[in-house]
């Protein structure tokens, strides 16, 4: 069974439907409390990303299974200006933004499964994907 | 755009956030409470944080920096009633909220603001 909806994240009121809409799903497929909370913050900080980077994106979220394990695997797209250095983007503290440089690096340690592709000048992928216990 | 509402009680200002916060939101909040510290002449602020269900690295950079804002203008922020899956997540996040006092709940947020007033004046021994 998987099923799928995509969100636009176009404006900042978009990374609160998001956030509202990855907990719903986090509920659904039965992650506890601790787990739907890291999975929304994750959620929340890679929704920011999308807008604050590259101007906008979309955001797809899926329920996946793994034998009897239900998941969440969320896809943050856009088609943004890219990430030249994978490494030094996902370094704790690095920010070309102003931020605190926790959106990624810190996402990657909330979720079980973390992939960030990116080609400057094309855009950027990030995939995370939390398992219920 | 939504706002949180600034309460008073003494010389405690008292925020409790209830809604789901977008970005322009925090940063509101943030002047909004610069503003009615000034002009109040408060001595603490207490932000109650029971309500939300996420700090993510925006929300958690807006409460260090309200605690500093209101520390320059003299007036002592602690945040309340952090949820444990929020505590859970914010440490592995990799925020530590250094600088922000917290306390478990509302009676002991006052209650610490008392007692840091006390201080100066009277030495409780006990």
């Amino acid at each position: 069974m998987t099923d799928a909806i995509e969100l636009p994240i176009a404006v900042n009121s978009d990374v609160v439907v998001v956030r509202q809409r990855v907990r719903t799903s986090a509920q659904e497929v039965g992650l506890s409390l601790v787990d739907q909370t890291k999975v929304v913050t994750a959620a929340s900080e890679l929704a920011r990303n999308t807008l604050v980077y590259a101007g906008g994106g979309r955001v797809r979220i899926e329920v996946v299974n793994n034998g009897a394990r239900g998941g969440l695997r969320l896809t943050f797209a856009d088609e943004g200006p890219g990430i030249p250095d994978l490494e030094l983007a996902l370094t704790d503290g690095w920010t070309t933004g102003g931020g605190l440089g926790l959106g990624l690096s810190g996402s990657r340690r909330l979720v079980d499964e973390f992939d960030l592709e990116s080609k400057p000048g094309e855009g950027t992928r990030v995939t995370v994907v939390k398992w219920a216990r | 755009m939504e706002r949180v509402p600034v309460l008073k009680l003494g010389d405690i200002l008292i925020v409790s956030i209830q809604i789901d916060l977008q970005d322009q939101g925090v940063l509101a909040l943030q002047e909004d409470l610069a503003d009615a510290v000034v002009e109040s002449g408060a001595r603490g602020v207490i932000i109650d944080i029971t309500a939300v269900e996420i700090v993510d690295s925006f929300i958690g950079r807006m409460l260090a920096t309200i605690a500093s804002i209101s520390r320059v203008l003299d007036a002592e922020t602690i945040v309340v009633g952090m949820r444990p899956a929020v505590a859970i997540t914010l440490v592995e996040l990799g925020l530590s909220l250094g600088g922000v006092r917290t306390a478990l709940n509302l009676e002991k947020g006052v209650a610490l603001l008392e007692d840091r007033d006390n201080a100066g004046t009277v030495a409780v021994p006990k």
